[in-house]
């Protein structure tokens, strides 16, 4: 990708970050937060890339891929299921919730 | 890099689900959707990610997802709601160090990269260790492995300098074809240390907005990472998270009153705290049977619930206690601050846990005009949020913080576990008020005996 449509990528993609979450009630302020930090843990996808264009002499390199691997995918899954449980508590009385908030 | 049509295209979608997920999580209807929407994207992408040709070392690379993934897993499915704060700090942080372990494999390989992708590379490594590092101090104060706030002598020039040589450094070995091992190991743990001095002077009370500030950073560096990589579902999802981290830490900072440079550059610590005049006075302790009977004949009561709460688990008998209420004709109301809990909406899905309806519950705006009609404020385990001295005192730390008028209702009862100050380490003018009643003792035991004594009131 060239500089400048890797400028424009950034600049668009953080518009759309910024209007995602602009409308955000209070309450969904945590889960929202974790549920980001779960989509971030697609860094995943990067570690893996990153080992597997290591070189399979250098244990130093293997070694750093392995554990990016590890800590991408503790972020992804980690990042999942806590999100999963804090919005599972949001079922009951959804109907309620979208005249309560403001 | 992927010059693969088919995994391309994949990674292409899975970005555009994540952006649909993310809208759908920030409305209560389509939240949980939205999560597992997500969620199916992210097993996309990994799943993909095996088809591109060339990668080598896939054994260790499935090795480690298994353990990585699985131990996450595991983690986030026992932990307690209360210690969730913590865990996104955790999680948090291992992506940071994942984005930090892609840059340290780029250099020591000295892969040739324009100049601009070197910089963000450098950038991405310094922002990924420092959410790293700084997420491992966060959790740790949260997990209360570390409670004192330490603050270096001329915290803000070692930072200032830290950082300008850790980046010169950085911007040196990134734009060296063939770096020193050396150069980079330093480089490294100097960028981990500069996490480390950033958070470590942050009370515990201003570490939600330090999270959410650390998860924005994650996603920057991920979001670097794709630059280097070539990767542009990286670089989307990366960066959606950091601007919308970004916007979601001034929300956070903005219920707070405390802009952001504030808590970064001068946090608030006991020895601030201590300078300003204390409150004089005297407290009254309260039984609960008295407490039981205030509200019993009271109209109206407004529960004001804090992290003290959470901590002992006492919503479940929280929720008892107000149905009993009720049934005997008392309105009650739960009044939520911004920052009740450890992050914004923490103290919301504690609530719901313990099966509190969303009509009950009212934020900060919505009901702080009511406290005045309101015949008792029960304040269970909450302080800083209380505090008057907030609209009143201009010598506080805590002066301009928005604060629940529980100090304007008819009668407090304020149930705590002891006489120390609050989370911040500031003494609330709140409990020496005339119509305040303190009532010692942990939550779950203190509200299990105003019900037992409202039931006995019949």
């Amino acid at each position: 990708m060239d500089g400048f449509t890797a400028l424009y990528v950034f600049m668009l993609a953080a518009f759309t970050g910024y209007e995602v979450i602009s409308r955000v009630p209070v309450i969904l302020h945590t889960p929202l937060m974790s549920g980001s930090n779960f989509v971030h843990g697609v860094v995943l996808v990067g570690a893996m890339i990153a080992l597997g264009h290591a070189n399979p002499e250098d244990p130093l390199q293997l070694a750093i891929g392995f554990f990016a691997v590890l800590l991408g995918a503790a972020n992804a899954a980690g990042g999942y299921i806590v999100t999963e449980r804090m919005l599972g508590m949001f079922k009951v009385g959804e109907k309620k919730k979208e005249g309560g908030a403001k | 890099m992927t010059s693969n049509w088919f995994v391309s295209m994949a990674y292409f979608v899975v970005a555009v689900v994540f952006i649909i997920g993310l809208k759908a999580m920030s409305s209560p209807v389509t939240a949980r959707r939205g999560i597992v929407w997500a969620g199916f994207a992210m097993i996309a992408a990994t799943v993909v990610t095996f088809f591109i040709p060339g990668l080598q070392n896939i054994g260790l690379m499935v090795l480690a997802i298994v353990i990585g993934g699985s131990a996450a897993w595991w983690s986030g499915k026992i932990v307690k709601m209360t210690d969730m704060p913590q865990m996104v700090a955790i999680y948090n942080g291992m992506g940071g160090g994942a984005a930090a372990g892609i840059a340290a494999i780029e250099l020591i390989r000295g892969v040739e990269h324009s100049a601009m992708v070197s910089t963000l590379m450098v950038l991405g490594a310094i922002i990924g260790s420092v959410a790293f590092s700084g997420s491992c101090v966060a959790f740790a104060k949260l997990q209360g492995l570390m409670n004192k706030a330490i603050r270096l002598p001329q915290q803000n020039t070692i930072n200032f300098f830290l950082t300008l040589f850790t980046f010169g450094l950085g911007l040196t070995i990134g734009y060296s074809d063939d770096p020193s091992l050396f150069g980079v190991f330093l480089f490294f743990v100097l960028a981990l240390a500069l996490g480390v001095v950033l958070v470590l002077p942050i009370g515990g009370a201003d570490m939600p907005v330090v999270i959410s500030l650390l998860n924005a950073f994650t996603g920057l560096a991920v979001g670097f990472k794709g630059f280097v990589l070539g990767i542009p579902a990286l670089i989307v999802a990366g960066i959606v998270v950091g601007a919308s981290g970004m916007l979601l830490t001034q929300l956070m900072a903005k219920a707070m009153n405390r802009p952001i440079r504030n808590i970064i550059f001068t946090p608030l610590t006991g020895a601030a705290a201590e300078g300003a005049e204390g409150p004089q006075g005297t407290m009254r302790e309260v039984s609960a049977m008295d407490a039981a009977s205030l509200m019993r004949f009271g109209g109206k009561v407004i529960i004001v619930p804090g992290y003290g709460m959470a901590v002992a688990g006492a919503q479940h008998k929280v929720w008892e206690m107000s149905k009993l209420l009720e049934e005997a004709g008392v309105e009650v109301k739960f009044a939520i601050h911004p920052v009740a809990g450890r992050m914004p909406g923490h103290m919301n899905v504690l609530l719901a846990e313990a099966g509190v309806p969303y009509d009950k519950i009212f934020d900060l705006d919505e009901i702080n005009d009511e406290f005045a009609q309101a015949d008792v404020a029960l304040v269970i385990g909450a302080n800083d949020v209380v505090n008057p001295v907030a609209r009143t005192d201009k010598t506080s730390p805590i002066y301009g913080m928005p604060i629940l008028n529980a100090d304007m209702a008819r009668d407090v009862i304020v149930i705590k576990r002891g006489r120390g100050a609050g989370y911040s380490g500031i003494e609330n003018a709140l409990f020496f008020k005339e119509n305040c009643n303190m009532l010692y003792g942990s939550a779950q035991e203190a509200v299990a005996e105003i019900t037992t004594q409202i039931k006995a009131l019949g």
